[in-house]
């Protein structure tokens, strides 16, 4: 078992034919992942690296039956191509492009309310399954089959927490990045549901920033509901107010989205949180007893 | 993206937002003119910088006589104003916005932002117009209404009625409340279609004369959706911005600076950040955020050097690369061919994680540069700490 994804995942990568798009869809075919279309409209015909090109998702479905998208379309069109996506029927959108205009998102957000669709993203590392399917820009070797989910708003930073959990023999189950945009699909909340019903996961690692109060809401919802070990680590205790940190959502506002405050709804709700990224994997290890 | 109030209320005259009649000013002679022109009981003369708190610091002037109108722009010009938004070297102030008064009879407040968990945008208003809304929030909570606006369908008349019968208009001012709504539904119009990241009016004040009028303006801007509005894009002003952070936006690369002495280099937002937090931890502050992004190469590299050291307050340097789809190698050639361009006096640490970085530290080692190199974030973090001690 695992969440989101997994070997009998069929993948369609919009924007194929770019050159992010055509290196990471051949990156992910390499783990093992079944990418079994592209879509580049105007391109029908075409294969990047062995996978059949489409004009538009609703072929892409009907020839290949995909049903989960990986999107690296450039930020203007990229609203456009999420809501194509969703229309053609996939079940499950994950969207890699950073710096998506925030009134897109508002936009698609309330498009997708109500439909048999999951977002994750966008601005994300994308969602890796150990062993069964990268759908995503993460480096597959630094995974290990282990017993660990994470869930993330950053990308090289979740690296760094895989690193310390595969490094230490204990390994993951599926590592999912929710993205740094302020207004995104999946957010915490459902994927720590996820993780929690999940058999094959023992424990969580949520990695958070500043800004938004998806952490608190996080917080509130493990208290309820969590009863696996929950590990977190919040970036941007340094950081200043009122400018954003790289990430368009990473940013303290009126006082609101510190790291600090974070931190104490999450330790209140019985997560433990640590203060030294370095120290993720030695936690999660103290977590379980090992 | 911000821009300076008289920008925010051009906007709001082209969107139909009533404001003062009022323009920029950055000579006493055009100021002498402009008076003359505006011909009204009170001149209100206002510092332009990208920060608030300008009336308390002295930056806004009122005066009835119109002869003194010159004497106050020669006074604010070149001006340096400290407040509580512009740290404690303050801003120099540049421009001016020249404008009639209003008969204050009531203030308010209204802002329009998106709301994070819910992706709706959000009408904020309160009859404590004039105050800090987050103090008003802190200790006045059941003063702050809430309007969310279905983006699906957009503002609708209802939306309005329902901030206007909250706040209490009609009670308060029969007139306005007509306007009010219209003006909701204008606000959200210029939000939706300049792609807008918050519009702020406060105070939104009800003149004597039964008039509404925003006599304060604030408007963010997307940075991702400036590339639908040009308008937008020439309100840039770069006297208002750091000039290495110009500087690392050309470059491509995500640079703020701090206060502290440890410069840090690092690939990825969230890790960098993590970077910074960890040198906090072994006891020093540091210099900068700065995010080289995914893709890092020599050129970036070299610029992300260049920045670095023009900042006089690095004492040391600390580059954190986890290697995913970029190779450490690659990242190690690349320093050592940035440390040969760019001369680093300072001592610097680097930490190499993830695809070859064995390889990556190997070429480091060995190429001759005063350097040191280190496998874990906690060790490197502890070496730039004690090479360029702690903070004081």
């Amino acid at each position: 078992m695992s969440i989101l994804v997994n070997k009998n995942t069929r993948v369609v990568v919009q924007g194929i034919t770019g050159k992010e798009g055509s290196f990471h869809a051949t990156q992910c075919k390499a783990y093992g992942t079944q990418v079994v279309a592209g879509v580049t409209p105007g391109k029908a015909g075409q294969e990047v690296e062995g996978i059949p090109v489409f004009n538009t998702v609703r072929d892409a479905v009907k020839k290949t039956e995909c049903d989960t998208s990986l999107i690296f379309v450039p930020p203007p069109f990229c609203a456009d191509a999420i809501l194509e996506a969703a229309d053609a029927g996939i079940k499950l959108v994950i969207c890699i492009t950073e710096g998506i205009p925030v009134n897109d998102m508002v936009k698609v957000k309330r498009a997708l309310r109500g439909k048999d669709v999951r977002l994750i993203g966008p601005n994300c590392p994308g969602v890796i399954t150990v062993d069964e399917a990268k759908i995503g820009i993460m480096p597959g070797f630094i995974h290990k089959k282990g017993v660990v989910g994470v869930v993330s708003r950053s990308g090289t930073l979740t690296y760094e927490a895989v690193h310390q959990l595969s490094t230490m023999g204990l390994g993951e189950t599926t590592c999912v990045g929710i993205g740094g945009d302020p207004v995104n699909g999946t957010g915490f909340v459902d994927v720590l549901a996820l993780f929690e019903k999940d058999p094959e996961t023992q424990a969580i690692v949520m990695i958070g920033e500043i800004g938004g109060d998806a952490e608190e809401k996080a917080a509130e919802f493990i208290k309820k509901n969590v009863k696996k070990p929950v590990v977190s680590f919040i970036a941007g205790i340094t950081a200043p107010p009122g400018r954003r940190m790289g990430h368009a959502g990473a940013i303290i506002s009126g006082g609101k989205g510190t790291a600090a405050e974070k931190m104490k709804s999450l330790e209140a709700a019985g997560v433990r949180v640590v203060k030294n990224p370095a120290e993720i994997g030695n936690a999660v290890k103290v977590a379980l007893g090992r | 993206m911000n821009v300076h109030e008289f920008q925010a209320k051009q906007m709001f005259g082209q969107f139909g937002v009533p404001v003062p009649r009022g323009r920029e000013i950055t000579s006493p002679e055009a100021g002498a003119a402009w008076a003359a022109e505006l011909n009204t009981p009170v001149f209100v003369v206002k510092a332009q910088i990208h920060a608030g708190g300008r009336g308390k610091a002295g930056g806004v002037k009122i005066t009835k006589d119109k002869a003194a109108v010159p004497g106050l722009v020669k006074e604010l010009i070149g001006k340096t104003l400290v407040t509580h938004q512009t740290g404690p070297k303050g801003r120099e102030v540049r421009r001016l916005l020249i404008e009639e008064g209003a008969a204050i009879a009531k203030e308010l407040y209204v802002s329009l932002l998106v709301d994070r968990d819910s992706g709706w945008p959000v009408f904020i208003a309160s009859t404590e117009g004039g105050m800090e809304i987050e103090e008003v929030a802190a200790h006045r909570p059941e003063k702050i209404i809430r309007e969310a606006i279905d983006p699906a369908v957009g503002f609708q008349s209802y939306n309005g009625r329902n901030v206007a019968f909250a706040l209490g208009l009609p009670a308060m001012e029969p007139a306005v409340v007509n306007p009010f709504i219209q003006m909701l539904g204008n606000l959200y119009r210029l939000f939706m279609e300049k792609n807008a990241a918050m519009v702020e009016i406060n105070p939104l004040v009800i003149t004597s004369d039964k008039k509404l009028i925003a006599l304060d303006g604030k408007v963010s801007f997307d940075d991702n959706a400036l590339f639908r509005h040009t308008d937008v894009q020439q309100m840039r002003d770069l006297h208002e911005e750091d000039p290495l952070e110009i500087e690392a936006g050309e470059n491509n690369l995500n640079y703020i600076k701090l206060d502290g002495n440890i410069g840090c280099m690092v690939n990825g937002a969230g890790l960098a950040m993590a970077t910074m937090d960890v040198i906090k931890l072994a006891g020093s502050e540091p210099a900068n955020f700065l995010d080289v992004g995914g893709g890092a190469t020599k050129e970036t590299v070299a610029a992300g050097f260049r920045i670095l050291l023009k900042d006089p307050n690095v004492k040391g340097i600390f580059i954190n690369i986890f290697g995913g789809i970029v190779r450490c190698d690659r990242i190690a050639h690349g320093v050592i061919e940035a440390a040969k361009e760019v001369k680093i006096n300072v001592p610097l640490v680097v930490r190499l994680q993830g695809t070859n970085a064995d390889e990556g530290r190997k070429l480091l080692s060995e190429s001759g540069l005063k350097l040191e190199v280190a496998n874990d974030l906690w060790e490197a973090a502890q070496k730039i700490v004690k090479l360029t001690g702690k903070a004081a």
